[in-house]
């Protein structure tokens, strides 16, 4: 990328920051925020404690799991307030599933992504000294706020056959339906519209403050890959969250109005609330890594010292995976009865994505090839990101495939792929970024030393959960029971271990918080050296209040070296 | 000044884009009409087909130089739990000859004791089959209103369309099944 911080600190010694650091009180500053910094930090925090409730729900998950028969379900049927019978125990199991992959999902990884790190840095990185619309950006986040407490409410109403939304994360009809008595899914849908609306006026405002907020000399084509990552996913946001919302009205209408959109019944069928679920749900899958992809981008980057291997490459790409990826969705459908023909298409689309993300994780490697690698705990959590990711994407090329997904489709070795794509490809590169930009966010420098362990932790323990979990699946252990033969009981007490590896290597992840808080050295302006070149760097960190109140100019870069000779070769380059 | 430039620029791309979503919200919509037409056009997801009688007697003529190929269908019956009727082909499966028309009986009798309405789904089985599948006449078409106690014969016109030959999806499909869900009325008094 030509694009260069030092340009900027001209400019910094030229203005004092007057006014810069007033902020307002407490209250104001946090509840009523209009600053995408603390806005971003609200996401963050927030998408932190939606991960710890995920989490803990998932460690459920696990230990019921550890051995054969139903051990833990009656106690949590109990506390949920239902009495415990074989079918109240299923149903529970029912809600812990969707209610993990909802908070996932919905409320942690999209909330760190596009509203935490995404708020935070398009505005540094582009030269804008706020979001486009900064209220409506408050909005977002207190609706998904909304959105979180409306899906936690949905646990203690009664959802059919007990208590919660027992629908998965897919809420398919006639499940979600005829199958769902109760409020329980209509708080779970509630959720999911105000997530939505969320999301879509986030999408809004992070499109217009890329195409009209960015500083002079900032060309699309000279935007850091972070930015081109969220507007592609803000695009893909837009076109894909709207569906969505159609269809769980549909459903609401079909449930609560008597109309029978999905109900065959009355004319409708179940199959259409399918086609429209993944037709958004497909472009969710990379609306969740894009992000990842572009932080990714950044930070192999700054520790290989080199810009990125393939900028415009590395662009398109992102942008070919956004377009091919809503043509795609009936790839998770082909157990419907799609005719040879058609899964033909599917496959041999899905497969097409292949070649973008090739692209890019060739790029990443050539980016590395040659550079003088740092290994500072970003980049280690971005090398196993672009490993891990890689293997989840060879089971991806793998499951496209019409007639192996037949015999595999709803086993465990669908589980493991996307936890491999998400759980690792997603989770991997949301850590990478958090320790990237943590000592720029907060101003604190947190312990290498610490970060280290955590990523081997967590590394370890995620790989000994999810890989025994593809033989579980091809030997057929199907996705979504409590239970399990005794054959299946080997891989899956090694899975609950791996489990306590990665709960445990979490500990440092907090620890290194509380210890950057309490006794972290303070942040220079660009503690990562000269290969971090993006506008933020030249700030301080925390970077002030208000940025930017007179926009930098990025010139081309070869022309400034000429223009300043040697005078800023100590902060980029 | 400039910051007045950028707010009128970004209130028309923020416009701009909401119809976008707006746009996307209502195809999501409009996706229930345009699924419904794609499966009677394509006969998708086993949908079959409508026919006036002067098709018919068409295809019969295309049947007839085609040489008279015989194919099995297999007639299938369901309920609604909650409609209380006993539903019933009179004979599970029959061998017509492709483009040939034929009558398929199914008998109905209501349980109940009081009159209850019905409508019937429909689709056949393998779903390739669908576009192929010609009813003349239906009891599925309308509503049937069944009086407490009373049983009814109720029959189907049909014939496969001549083209399904021509088909390599068709190939190595010997029997197809019509089947049939009767559902309890939604607008009716119970």
């Amino acid at each position: 990328m030509a694009t260069t911080a030092d340009t900027f600190q001209a400019h910094h010694d030229d203005h004092a920051h007057h006014d810069a650091d007033h902020k307002p009180g407490f209250f104001a500053r946090w509840f009523m925020s209009t600053n995408h910094k603390d806005i971003g930090t609200l996401y963050l925090i927030f998408a932190i404690c939606a991960g710890i409730i995920g989490g803990a729900i998932s460690g459920i998950m696990r230990m019921e799991l550890a051995e054969p028969g139903i051990q833990y379900l009656q106690y949590w049927v109990e506390l949920f307030g239902g009495e415990a019978t074989m079918d109240t125990m299923g149903h529970q199991w029912n809600v812990f599933i969707s209610a993990h992959g909802l908070i996932m999902v919905f409320f942690m990884v999209m909330p760190a992504m596009i509203g935490g790190f995404g708020n935070w840095f398009v505005p540094l990185m582009i030269g804008a000294p706020d979001m486009a619309f900064p209220r409506m950006n408050n909005i977002s986040f207190w609706l998904t706020v909304a959105g979180f407490c409306s899906l936690l409410i949905s646990n203690f109403m009664p959802g059919g056959t007990g208590n919660g939304a027992g629908t998965g994360w897919t809420v398919y009809a006639p499940l979600a339906t005829s199958g769902s008595v109760g409020p329980a899914v209509d708080f779970a849908i509630f959720s999911l519209h105000l997530a939505g609306a969320a999301s879509i006026m986030g999408a809004i405002n992070f499109i217009t403050t890329i195409f009209n907020m960015r500083a002079p000399g900032m060309t699309l084509h000279k935007m850091p890959l972070f930015v081109w990552s969220i507007l592609v996913t803000a695009f893909l946001l837009l076109l894909a969250l709207p569906v969505l919302a159609a269809a769980i009205t549909m459903l609401i209408t079909d449930r609560n109005f008597g109309t029978t959109f999905f109900d065959a019944s009355g004319g409708g069928d179940p199959v259409l609330y399918q086609h429209l679920f993944w037709f958004f749900g497909h472009p969710e899958v990379y609306i969740m890594i894009l992000p990842g992809f572009g932080m990714i981008s950044q930070i192999v980057a700054t520790f290989s010292r080199k810009p990125v291997f393939g900028y415009l490459g590395m662009a398109y790409a992102m942008v070919a995976i956004g377009v091919v990826g809503f043509i795609v969705w009936a790839h998770h459908m082909y157990t419907t009865g799609l005719d040879v023909n058609t899964k033909m298409y599917f496959t041999a689309a899905t497969m097409v994505i292949a070649v973008p993300t090739g692209i890019k994780i060739f790029s990443w490697i050539a980016t590395m090839w040659g550079g003088s690698i740092e290994f500072k705990s970003p980049m280690v959590w971005a090398i196993g990101m672009i490993f891990l990711f890689t293997v989840g994407g060879v089971t991806g090329v793998y499951l496209a495939n019409g007639g192996i997904d037949d015999v595999v489709h709803d086993t465990y070795f669908v589980v493991a792929h996307f936890h491999y794509v998400l759980s690792m490809g997603a989770v991997f590169s949301l850590f990478a970024g958090f320790y990237y930009w943590f000592p720029k966010m907060s101003g604190k420098m947190h312990s290498e030393l610490l970060a280290h362990l955590h990523f081997w932790g967590f590394f370890i323990g995620v790989n000994v959960i999810f890989f025994p979990q593809h033989f579980l699946g091809w030997q057929g252990m199907p996705r979504r029971y409590p239970d399990y033969a005794e054959a299946y009981e080997y891989w899956n007490g090694i899975s609950s271990f791996g489990y306590e590896i990665m709960a445990g290597s979490m500990l440092f992840f907090f620890a290194n918080l509380i210890y950057a808080f309490i006794a972290g050295k303070k942040a220079p302006d660009n503690y990562w050296g000269e290969g971090a070149t993006t506008l933020e760097w030249s700030l301080s960190s925390p970077p002030p209040f208000h940025q930017f109140e007179t926009l930098p100019v990025i010139e081309d870069h070869h022309n400034y070296h000429d223009h300043i000779g040697d005078k800023g070769s100590a902060s980029a380059h | 000044m400039a910051s007045q430039a950028i707010e009128y620029r970004n209130r028309r791309t923020a416009a701009i884009m909401a119809l976008v979503a707006a746009g996307m919200l209502a195809l999501g919509f409009a996706a229930v009409p345009l699924y419904r037409i794609f499966c009677q056009v394509t006969g998708f997801a086993g949908t079959t087909q409508r026919a006036t009688a002067a098709q018919a007697a068409t295809a019969a003529e295309m049947a007839r130089s085609a040489g008279g190929r015989e194919i099995s269908i297999r007639f299938d019956a369901n309920t609604a739990p909650d409609l209380a009727w006993k539903f019933k082909p009179l004979q599970v499966t029959d061998t017509v000859t492709i483009g040939q028309r034929d009558i398929a009986i199914f008998t109905a009798r209501n349980l109940s004791d009081k009159p209850l309405t019905g409508n019937a789904s429909f689709n056949v089985e393998p779903e390739q089959a669908g576009r192929y599948f010609n009813k003349i006449q239906c009891f599925c078409f309308t509503e049937q209103t069944l009086r407490p106690g009373q049983e009814v014969r109720m029959p189907v016109i049909y014939y496969i369309d001549p083209a399904a030959l021509n088909d390599p999806n068709m190939d190595g499909v010997e029997q197809i099944t019509l089947s049939y869900t009767f559902h309890k009325a939604v607008d009716q008094p119970s």
